[in-house]
Parts: structure tokens; C-alpha cells; sequence
């Protein structure tokens, strides 16, 4: 016999202390359990797709990093790859190699800014957060070390990278990847790996079954924790992924915690791989001359990156002239974004927040 | 006089009324000066309980502005950072920049809003916290309000402390207000019983419910109470903090939840209060701590030559050190997790605790054996207890929810099995419903 | 056995087997792409998803061009199990555009619908809650149309500093250009 009771809005953001970002969760509670939830996006839509096609195809390598502006590198390096198979340019080996590295350091400082939120919505006071951070801190010097800026690097260009590494920079990315985060990923695991109270939060919190996973078209540690060992370093491997030997961790249940696990494991394999690109590293140019306003035969390319927070591609058209005819982004935070309501519906709203970050979405890259 | 203490700088505490270890020889001085001059008797007493309130009150002052410094100075060392360090050295002054700072923003209240509960709500939030120090034995003879119940009064008082945060968050008219204020009331409700419990044992063995009496027994006796009851202080310990609404158990205010929870609606000063007034209550609580299981204001005989007040101090200080680990390094419990927590955890082990106790008191006082003999043997007993139903209880309450490893597995390739679509699509897919997460 | 690098199914081999199951269902096929019929899409998109050599069980991406007579809709289908991608093009009209919704096939593609509504203006019909992601409902037009709002007075920002006159290919005025003539 249930108590009728009246089923309460309740308004997730789009301010709110623990969303990633401007993004707007309307929860229709009973009690505590989530009966119903919708999502509005569209707070920060910057009609990049229109704007790219007044601006040549290098002019548009600063959108990219705007997308997901916590992993710009990874932005960068999926557009670039898009116009040059379009336009069919040869990147020198070089160049290749200090991609992978940079995508590599890309993905540990988002992965620890992803973990350190997550523990956040998990209710850590922050601990955890001034911890990811401290690393994330330091691998953000090295993009400054190369490129000039932290976040918004604009360091891939179509052709190879914009600048040479400087002579300090091997040094410090040996000490940093040999020295520095090793340990601290260990302090990092002892912390939070197997930790009662995690476990408690986000054990069968937000599962994702295997076929819900394939179907719903989800990519990165999303579809990786169901279970799925799928990678596009692997699948369809870009710059030097089939050289380098490297692990991809795939979970057993779907759910947060395996996404928390899958996450901190990747930063792992991370190093491993910077550690063999820098002892293969070669020397050579680190570009090739592309003309300022690149006109690639008409066609169309769609090539993608694994990147920290999924499958990101680009679809791109062109006409012959110098900027693109369309430019579309497959942006993986809003796909993953598609199971939202299957995987929170039932559950409590702390458990939809702790759901909502193991997501990991940016809602740069959502919105565009 | 000061010649006389220059001399014996190790003298024990006299009854000179300059001679402030003690401090009731000052306010014994004051009261006889007025009796002697002839006041009424009521004045006498009226003036003895200005007094005490005034030290209190002081104390409480001192407290209020200095821990909001230690707490963020040492959670912010805990997460490997320095925490304020520019307002004044070492960022001393940063209290003082926090009160002007509240104290020069508009109080907003919403018109909704129930006025008079709303502005009533953080002083009856605050009250409490201060009364309960009125029954402390600061020292041998410093003791405010000499209650033979003082027990009693220590749970009443901070029940209304709980109480006064759940009818500020009611009197918001906020949804969000509301939902930190249910769950208050949820975990005041279920968390009483172990704390009651768990200093009931404490009471059975000193023999009364009179603060003083408790460290007395812990004087004449040579120990510890926490060495006698180790059990007990981990469930009060525990407890409290659920009441406190501390981390780990801080849901009524969880920020990153529920934007702020029963103080959404409250700024400046009033909120200041709030604030101010959970570092009371903390403090209050580690006092109830530092009396009842750490010896209060007896250490061993130092307490014959430093002032008993300032140990009462220095072990308030460090059971408050010890909330603020837990609270910079535990994540947080969900609702149900935690009152499920207290109702099959805390107040079963607390039950068995008295049972304990219950035995061995009346072996005491049946067979009338020295304590020198029996008090070492239960100091054993109890630990072991405390050790054997702690890992008994683990192996079989804990949350069988680990049925998975802890650690992904590791691929060197792709490896996508080749399932079917799902059978029925739609925007809600049968078979991706969450399974039952487990309740501790 | 899946490939050891993604590949992409040259167009006329998938126009060959959606054909021999739904003859009419394929318009045209090119190296990259397959254009299929809007009226038999639906069926096609089924098979596609069913069939075991395309195994196109993940919807890539779906988007929209916008190719001044007509608004193709471009889905990328992949199959994990095999690792080989299939590019199919739906054609629709220009000034009201509508295809068939392939969200009760692959539900990854109900948020991307929308995107598409949204921007391009395409409707999707059977598609279960179709309305705008971005822009609010009042919105007028869709922006991702090649006609849809010109700066006043011509200008475009950007690409004024470059020549205008490129042998072979006019630009530098904003208008629509039609796609691989270079115009």
C-alpha cells in the first residue's frame, strides 16, 4: 500500500557546484527516487560548425581547442588528422611521435581532472581533487614549456606541430614520467582504489549494459566499462599507436566505479606509452609546408581520435576552396550523454550527480 | 607574592586567589568579598553564574575565531596545499577578515519565509553548543553548574542543537532547505540511541551521571576511561560526528549535492552563525570526549602543577584535530547508507557493549575485589572485545556488493563479442534498468 | 575475424548487398558512400543494422550537409565486431526536408536528430521526442542552412585578406557555393 505522494521538479543546474560545466538536469523525484529526467543543453552553443565555414581550414584549429576545452590537444589532433586525409598531406615521422606524446599528456590531464571531480561528486571535500590537481598542475607546465598555453594550446597544425619541443623539454618530461607520476598514481590508488566508501557510492551506480552500450553509441570508458574492449588507438590506430605497446582496461559491470578504475588505469598505459615515444623519438622536421589558406580537392573525410572522454571525429566537406564547406564534430560527451535517463532513472539524486561524473562530459564539447 | 612564586616555580596549585590554576579561588574571592560587604544571597549566586558564564563565554569566543583558522589551515595541508596564509602572519587573521566580511553583507530573507523561525533557527543552533559547556569540570573545583545529571544534559542539549537545524531548513520555504532538513531529522532520530548507548557504559562503570564524579572515578582509578572502553568511544565518536553533520556523514549540507542544503537560504551574519556555531557544537563535542573518555582535567598528577583547564584544552584540541582528519580525508555516505549504518551497526554493538559492562560492574560489586586486580583484567577484556566484534561484525554485515575485482582487466587489443541488438528500442531500453545498489 | 585497421566498405560493394535484399532501396553508389532511397530508408537502415556481413550494429555519427538543392543526411555505421565502417547518404528536399528517424533502430541517434533539427531543419519522422537541443523553441530558422542569414553588407570575416581572385575559383563573397565544382 504506497503513500500517494506528489512527485516534486526539481532543477539540476545549470549552476550548480558539482555539474561539469553549464548543463541543466530537470529531475522529477518521488521522494527520493528519480522517476523521470531531462537534460537542456545549449547554454554555451557557439554555432562553431557555422563559423568554421567562413575561416580557412589552419584558422580553424582554435576552435577545436575551445570544444573540450579540457583536452585540447586530443581536439586538435582530430581535426588535423580530418583535412590532411582530405587533403592528402604526409605528416613527417617526427611529428607523429610528438603527437602521440602530447595526446598521451593530454589524456592524463584530463583523466586526472575527471577523477578528481568525480570524487568530488562523491563528496570528498576536495582532497582528492587538490591531489589530481597538484599533477594536472604539472603537465600543464609542459604545454606551457612548448606551446606557450596551458589549456587552449593550439599546438597541432595541418602538416605536423606548430613548434619544436625546446632543449629543457625531454628533461623534464623524463622527470616528470619517471619521477613524479608513478608515485603519485600510487598515492592515488592507495587513496581511492578499493575504497570502502567509493565502493559504497558508485559500485551499481549508473550501469550501463553491453548491448544498451553498442546500440546507444557510446565510446571511451563509457562503453569500455560494460565490458566492450573497444579503443580507436587500437581499431583504427593514428600517429604512432601501432608502434608503441600499450593495454586498454576494460571493466566487468558497467557501472561508475568501473569507469572511476578505468580511468586511473589509463593514465597508467598513458606513461607507458610517453616512455616509449620519447626512446623512439626521432629527429627531423616537425611540419610540413602547407600553404596558409590550404585548398584540398573537393570530397568529403571523416576520421576520428580516441579521445580522454570517448570517440571524437570529424566529418569533413569540402568544395575546392579555402575554407570548409561543413564541418561536423561527433562530439562524444553528447552521445554518451544519449543513456542519461536509462542509467538514472530509480536511483537517488546523489547516486544521478555521482552518475552524472563518472560520464565525464564537457559541456564545451556538448553545446559546440 | 611573586617572589613567593619565583621561588617554588614547581609549587603545587594553592588556594591564593592570584594563584589562577584554579580559578575558583578568583571567583570564591569575588563572592566572599560580596557576602562580607553584606549582599542578599541571591546576589552572591547570581554573581557566581555571571562569572562562570563570562569565563565560558570567553572561551567560547577565543574557540569560534581560532578553529575556523585551524580547520583551514590543517584540512589544507592535508590535501598537500597551505591554506590561508596572507591575511596577517601565517594567515592569522583570516577569522577576523571572515567576520567583517559576513558581518558587512545584507542579511537576505526571503518573503516566503517563516521570519521568526528563520531568524530564531541559528541562535537556537548556537545555544545549545554554549550551555553544554556549563556542566564541564574545567578543574578539581571549577565546575559552573554541578549537575548530578550532567549527562542528562549533555544529550538534551545537543538534540536541540540537531533540532535547530531542521527548523531552519523547514523555515526556508526551499526545496532544497527541505531536503537537508528531512534528512537531519533522520539521522538525529537514528543516531541518538548509539549515543546514548555507548555513554551509558561509561556511566555504569564511574557509578553517576555527574561530570565531575566521571573524572573523579578516572583519577582515583589511574586510567583512561577510552582504555576501559574503547568500544564505546568509537561508537560515540562515530556518532557524533553523524550528529555534527560532519564529513563523512555531512549530507545535510552536502555542497556538491544539494547547493548547501539546510543554509541555502541564509547569508551574512546569520550564516555566519551557523558556521561558527558547528565549530561550537564540534567543540562542545570533543569537550564531551576529552571529559568523559580522555580524563578531563586530570593527567597523571601534572594537574596539580599545570592549570587543570589547560589540559582540559590540550585534549579538546586533540580530539578536534582528529574530526578534522576524518572530515579532509572520508568521502560521503548516501542517506540510507548511513542510517542503515547506525541502525545495524552502531546500536547492536552498543547494546552488546552494556552487556559487557553490566557484567563486569556487578562482578565488581559482588565479589569486591581490589580495582588495582579487576581494572587491568577488564582493560584487556574490553580491548579484546572491541577487536573480536569489530572484525566479527565486518565478515558478516559488510555489503556484499564485491562480487567484482577491484582493478579493470587488462586488453592488448580490441575484443568485441558479437551481441544481438537490443530485443524492444526505444528511449528507454528494457534490460539497461539499474540493478539494486546494496545498502550497507 | 576483425580487421587489423578500421576499414571503410568501398560504397558499391554495400549497394550490392542492401540491393539483394531491398532492390529498390539504393539510389546511387559511389567508392565512399551508398545514397539511398528516403521512402525505403527505414528498411535499408534494419538491414543494415541485421544483416551479418554489414553488421552495422554502432551508429558512428549521423549529420547533415546542407548542398544547396537538396539536404543530405549522412550516416557513418560501423561494425565493432568486424572493424570496418559503411558511409550511407539519405537525400531529402531543400525547403522542407523529411527522414525517416533510425532512433528504433540505434538509439544513439536520438540526440544527434535532434542536433539536426535544430540546426539544419530536418524533420525525423517517428522520432520520439523531437525538438530543439540547442536554440530555444522559438528560434527563428535553422542556422546551419547555407542560406540562413548573411552579414549585412556582404562581408564575411576572415578570408578578407585573401585574394579574391584565385585562377580557377571565384570566393570571397558569401553566398552558396555548390560542392566539388568550386564555385
Amino acid at each position: 500500500m504506497a503513500i500517494k505522494s506528489d512527485l516534486v521538479e526539481v532543477n539540476i543546474g545549470p549552476q550548480h557546484p558539482s555539474t561539469h560545466g553549464v548543463f541543466r538536469m530537470v529531475a522529477i523525484i518521488d521522494g527520493e527516487r528519480i522517476v523521470d529526467v531531462k537534460m537542456v543543453v545549449g547554454y554555451l552553443h557557439r554555432s562553431m560548425e557555422k563559423l568554421a565555414e567562413e575561416r580557412t581550414y589552419t584558422q580553424n584549429i582554435p576552435f577545436t581547442d575551445r570544444m573540450d576545452y579540457l583536452a585540447a590537444m586530443t581536439g586538435n589532433l582530430g581535426y588535423v588528422l580530418s583535412v590532411e586525409k582530405l587533403a592528402g598531406v604526409e605528416v613527417p615521422e617526427r611529428a607523429q611521435y610528438l603527437r602521440t606524446i602530447f595526446a598521451e599528456l593530454q589524456r592524463i590531464a584530463s583523466h586526472e581532472m575527471a577523477t578528481g571531480a568525480f570524487i568530488n561528486d562523491c563528496g570528498a571535500w576536495q582532497t582528492p581533487v587538490m591531489w589530481c590537481f597538484r599533477d594536472r598542475e604539472k603537465v600543464l607546465d609542459l604545454f606551457e614549456m612548448v606551446c606557450g598555453a596551458r589549456i587552449t594550446t593550439n599546438y597541432m597544425r595541418i602538416g605536423g606541430v606548430a613548434f619544436d619541443i625546446p632543449d629543457e623539454f625531454l628533461p623534464a618530461l623524463d622527470r616528470l614520467i619517471n619521477d613524479d607520476l608513478p608515485r603519485r598514481f600510487e598515492e592515488l590508488e592507495q587513496l581511492i582504489v578499493g575504497n570502502e566508501i567509493i565502493l559504497m557510492r558508485a559500485r551499481d551506480v549508473g550501469i550501463v549494459t553491453p548491448e544498451l552500450a553498442i546500440n546507444a553509441s557510446l565510446s571511451g570508458p563509457m562503453i569500455r566499462s560494460a565490458g566492450i574492449a573497444w579503443d580507436i588507438r587500437k581499431a583504427d590506430p593514428y600517429c604512432v599507436y601501432d608502434r608503441v605497446n600499450f593495454d586498454i582496461p576494460v571493466g566487468y559491470n558497467g557501472d561508475s566505479y568501473d569507469r572511476m578504475v578505468i580511468r586511473i588505469e589509463e593514465m597508467k598505459q598513458s606513461l607507458r606509452i610517453i616512455r616509449q615515444c620519447m626512446s623512439d623519438l626521432p629527429a627531423g622536421p616537425h611540419k610540413v609546408d602547407v600553404p596558409l589558406a590550404l585548398r584540398p580537392p573537393a570530397g568529403e573525410a571523416y576520421s576520428r581520435v580516441e579521445s580522454p572522454k570517448g570517440e571524437l571525429g570529424f566529418y569533413v566537406v569540402s568544395d575546392g576552396s579555402s575554407a570548409p564547406y561543413r564541418w561536423h564534430v561527433r562530439p562524444p560527451s553528447l552521445i554518451n550523454l544519449t543513456v542519461l535517463r536509462e542509467m538514472t532513472v530509480g536511483q537517488t539524486i546523489a547516486d544521478a550527480i555521482v552518475t552524472l561524473g563518472s560520464i565525464d562530459i564537457n559541456v564545451g564539447e556538448v553545446d559546440r | 607574592m611573586i617572589g613567593a612564586l619565583l621561588a617554588a616555580p614547581t609549587a603545587l596549585v594553592t588556594d591564593n586567589w592570584w594563584d589562577i590554576r584554579d580559578l575558583s579561588n578568583l571567583s570564591g574571592a569575588i563572592l566572599d568579598l560580596i557576602e562580607d560587604a553584606g549582599g542578599p544571597g541571591w546576589l552572591t549566586y547570581v554573581v557566581g553564574a555571571l562569572l562562570g558564564t563570562l569565563g565560558i563565554v570567553s572561551f567560547i569566543g577565543g574557540v569560534a575565531i581560532i578553529n575556523i583558522w585551524i580547520e583551514r589551515r590543517v584540512v589544507g595541508r592535508m590535501q598537500s596545499r597551505l591554506g590561508p596564509n596572507r591575511v596577517g602572519p601565517f594567515g592569522l587573521l583570516q577569522p577576523v577578515a571572515d567576520a567583517i566580511k559576513l558581518m558587512q553583507k545584507e542579511v537576505l530573507q526571503p518573503r516566503v519565509a517563516d521570519g521568526l523561525v528563520f531568524t530564531v533557527a541559528p541562535i537556537a543552533f548556537t545555544v545549545p553548543g554554549i550551555a553544554l559547556l556549563a556542566v564541564i569540570p574545567w578543574g578539581r573545583n571549577m565546575v559552573l553548574a554541578d549537575l548530578d545529571v550532567g549527562i542528562v544534559f549533555l544529550f538534551a542539549m545537543s538534540s536541540l542543537a540537531a533540532l535547530a537545524v531542521f527548523i531552519g531548513g523547514y523555515g526556508s520555504n526551499n526545496k532544497y532547505a527541505l531536503f537537508g532538513s528531512m534528512r537531519v531529522i533522520a539521522m538525529l532520530v537514528t543516531y541518538e540511541i548509539p549515543i546514548v548507548l555507548s555513554l551509558l557504559g561509561v556511566v555504569m562503570f564511574a557509578g553517576s551521571m555527574n561530570l565531575n564524579q566521571i573524572v573523579l572515578f578516572q583519577a582515583d582509578n589511574w586510567l583512561f576511561l577510552i582504555m576501559l572502553q574503547p568500544l564505546a568511544f568509537l561508537i560515540y565518536f562515530l556518532s557524533s560526528s553523524a550528529e555534527l553533520n560532519r564529513t563523512p556523514a555531512d549530507l545535510a549540507e552536502a555542497e556538491s549535492e544539494i547547493a548547501g542544503g539546510y543554509h541555502v537560504e541564509y547569508s551574512g551574519m546569520k550564516f555566519g552563525l551557523y558556521y561558527a556555531a558547528e565549530l561550537i557544537n564540534a567543540v562542545a563535542v570533543s569537550t564531551i570526549i576529552a571529559t568523559v573518555f580522555l580524563g578531563g582535567w586530570w593527567l597523571y598528577k601534572i594537574d596539580e602543577i599545570v592549570p587543570g583547564w589547560m589540559i582540559v584544552i590540550g585534549k579538546i584540541y586533540a580530539v578536534y584535530f582528529v574530526f578534522i582528519w576524518t572530515r579532509g580525508t572520508l568521502p560521503r555516505f548516501r542517506i540510507d547508507q548511513l542510517l542503515a549504518f547506525a541502525w545495524k551497526w552502531m546500536t547492536p554493538m552498543a547494546i552488546i557493549n552494556i552487556l559487557l559492562v553490566a557484567g563486569e560492574v556487578v562482578l565488581w560489586e559482588e565479589t569486591g575485589w581490589s580495582a588495582g586486580l579487576l581494572l587491568p583484567l577488564y582493560i584487556a577484556i574490553n580491548g579484546a572485545m572491541t577487536a573480536v566484534l569489530i572484525v566479527a561484525w565486518v565478515r558478516v554485515m559488510a555489503p556484499k556488493f564485491q562480487r567484482y575485482p577491484d582493478r579493470p582487466r587488462m586488453y592488448d587489443g580490441i575484443d568485441v563479442p558479437s551481441l544481438p541488438a537490443p530485443a524492444s528500442i526505444g528511449p528507454t531500453a528494457p534490460g539497461a534498468a539499474p540493478a539494486r545498489r546494496a545498502t550497507v | 575475424m576483425p580487421h587489423a585497421v578500421t576499414v571503410t566498405l568501398p560504397g558499391q560493394a554495400v549497394a550490392e548487398r542492401i540491393r539483394s535484399s531491398l532492390p529498390p532501396a539504393v539510389r546511387d553508389a559511389t567508392d565512399g558512400y551508398v545514397v539511398l532511397e528516403p521512402a525505403h530508408a527505414f528498411e535499408a537502415m534494419q538491414f543494415i543494422r541485421d544483416d551479418e556481413q554489414l553488421d552495422g550494429k554502432y551508429l558512428v555519427q549521423l549529420c547533415s550537409v546542407d548542398m544547396i538543392t537538396r539536404i543530405d543526411v549522412v550516416y557513418h555505421i560501423a561494425s565493432l565486431a568486424q572493424n570496418h565502417i559503411i558511409e550511407v547518404k539519405v537525400p531529402a528536399d531543400h525547403e522542407q526536408p523529411e527522414v525517416p528517424s533510425v532512433t528504433p533502430i540505434w538509439v544513439g541517434a536520438k540526440l544527434q536528430e535532434r542536433e539536426v533539427y535544430d540546426l539544419m531543419g530536418v524533420v525525423f519522422t517517428g522520432h520520439p521526442e523531437l525538438t530543439r537541443l540547442f536554440l530555444w523553441d522559438k528560434f527563428p530558422g535553422h542556422p546551419l542552412r547555407k542560406d540562413f542569414m548573411a552579414l549585412p553588407g556582404g562581408q564575411k570575416p576572415g578570408l578578407s585578406q585573401f585574394p579574391k581572385q584565385v585562377p580557377g575559383q571565384t570566393g570571397g563573397e558569401f553566398r552558396p557555393r555548390v560542392p566539388g565544382t568550386g564555385e
